[in-house]
């Protein structure tokens, strides 16, 4: 039990001495979680809304398919991004091992299914009367699309955050593809799984509680821009 | 018009996302040496110790990434890193053999030892290695093994072999962790267990429990428990991409007088961890 308060104590310690290791830590975080919503959202957010939105063959199996990678274990997508990137495998000459781009493309894996399964839930619950609405008050194919995506926005902002939650907190890409390398690509999840396996539990309670007062801040700000 | 908007603050963040995977943050000047190494040498501080004079004497970044020994030497193989430092003799000659491997330089030893609970349930302190495995065997002693084919693990098994005695696996009393050694020794602690670990990990886990562990050493100074630690320079012949040049001078800076000594000088508790020993 004296982790946990030493871990409290710690977590403040770490943030307001400016321990270069701590933000090392938080700025690789911040770094690759970066690359990978970018990346998820730019691809996401539109195959979410193609699912969501139009009506194919072979809807259902691809709806199947996006559900069923949501479980994807993150160990398991660390180990297929390191075969890839590895010197020997197909993409080796990108020089991406032990490197944060390197996480990124892991974590992207780990947070599309989200964004595309939750956007495509969104754009499928809004109002059906909706897009009658629009096509009788005479609005183009152009206009009806953007105004779908506006009506699910906050949907979406929900399935950003979902993700981002994910892709923060996931240890299994991190440790696997980015090899824990200090002052590189150690993350706050890396670092928590080291001083674990160390026997330094307060320091990684405390890093724990450094990475939720990130997410609170994060989540905290876009609360704020949506009232706005 | 509200959803224009929204589309428009999509395209702005077109650029910044292609900016953003773009900008070349990690490109590095120094020239960077990529090192495969074990829990031990990272756990116990040594490399973090070391990092700053290598770099000040050769001006070459060193990199780490901290496995056990079997791992390390697959990345090796898979030509994901420059050069090695593990502690597996029999598994080090075979990946030279194989040609993965080049210029196998022993830089430093420790040894290993068998601690348990000061209770010492089973009886084995003092005892040779041989008698206090078949002891542990005996009594069913919970004995906790890092199972994750590092090092510790490799020169573990190669001990019951030597005890003449079954490996044990999915006996209740045999813990496999497949973690690292200082997990490992914390695992133990708890079940009130024995296990072998390198002579640094212990002093730093007694360092870390202020100078009084609830495992002491009960087992040390068997001839087989020597654990003996080397670099080794990733082939060229097998990864066109390994920096050789690098790898050999962190090799022969390992070996030097420089590292030697320094290496000698790292203590904890007034203990010396690691004992110089290259040729």
């Amino acid at each position: 039990m004296d982790y946990i308060i030493q871990g409290l104590l710690q977590a403040f310690q770490l943030l307001f001495s400016g321990d270069a290791e701590t933000y090392s830590a938080v700025a690789a975080t911040l770094i690759v979680s970066s690359y990978a919503m970018a990346a998820s959202l730019l691809f996401g957010i539109p195959l979410g809304f193609a699912l969501g939105h139009f009506r194919f063959p072979g809807r259902r199996q691809v709806r199947l398919i996006v559900d069923t990678l949501l479980s994807l274990p993150t160990v398991f997508i660390g180990l297929i991004v390191y075969a890839f990137i590895s010197r020997q495998g197909p993409l080796g000459q990108m020089g991406l091992l032990f490197t944060l781009p390197g996480i990124a493309i892991g974590q992207t894996i780990l947070a599309l299914p989200v964004v595309i399964a939750l956007s495509a839930t969104a754009v499928e619950s809004m109002d059906v009367n909706l897009r009658t609405t629009l096509l009788s008050l005479g609005a183009g194919r152009r206009q009806l699309l953007q105004s779908t995506l506006w009506e699910a926005r906050h949907a979406i902002l929900a399935a950003a955050l979902t993700a981002y939650g994910r892709v923060m907190t996931e240890v299994g890409i991190s440790m696997m593809v980015g090899g824990n390398i200090k002052w590189h690509t150690r993350t706050i999840t890396t670092a928590i799984a080291l001083e674990t396996n160390k026997g330094q539990f307060a320091l990684g309670i405390a890093l724990g509680l450094v990475l939720l007062l990130i997410a609170f801040v994060v989540n905290g700000s876009v609360s704020f821009l949506r009232k706005k | 018009m509200k959803p224009l908007n929204s589309l428009l603050k999509l395209k702005l963040l077109l650029p910044l996302t292609l900016v953003l995977l773009c900008g070349p943050a990690w490109a590095a000047d120094a020239p960077v040496l990529m090192m495969a190494t074990t829990t031990s040498t990272d756990n116990t501080g040594l490399l973090d110790y070391l990092k700053p004079y290598f770099e000040k004497a050769t001006g070459i970044e060193l990199r780490w990434t901290a496995t056990g020994t079997g791992k390390a030497l697959a990345m090796g193989q898979n030509c994901d890193v420059d050069v090695l430092l593990v502690h597996a003799p029999p598994a080090e000659m075979k990946y030279i053999a194989d040609g993965y491997g080049q210029n196998r330089r022993e830089i430093m030893f420790n040894d290993f030892i068998i601690i348990g609970p000061a209770q010492d349930k089973a009886g084995i302190k003092g005892k040779s290695v041989a008698d206090a495995l078949a002891t542990i065997k005996a009594k069913q002693a919970v004995f906790v093994s890092r199972g994750d084919n590092s090092g510790t693990h490799k020169k573990e098994k190669s001990l019951w072999v030597a005890a003449k005695q079954d490996q044990p696996e999915k006996e209740s009393w045999y813990v496999q962790t497949g973690q690292g050694m200082l997990a490992s020794i914390n695992i133990a602690a708890e079940q009130s267990g024995y296990t072998m670990t390198d002579r640094g990990t212990y002093i730093k886990y007694a360092h870390d429990k202020g100078g009084n562990p609830p495992l002491a050493i009960l087992v040390e100074g068997d001839d087989v428990l020597k654990n003996q630690y080397s670099v080794i320079e990733v082939s060229p012949k097998n990864c066109a991409n390994a920096k050789a040049d690098l790898a050999h001078k962190f090799s022969e800076w390992m070996a030097g007088a420089e590292a030697q000594k320094l290496i000698g000088d790292f203590k904890l508790m007034g203990k010396k961890l690691f004992n110089p020993n290259a040729k």
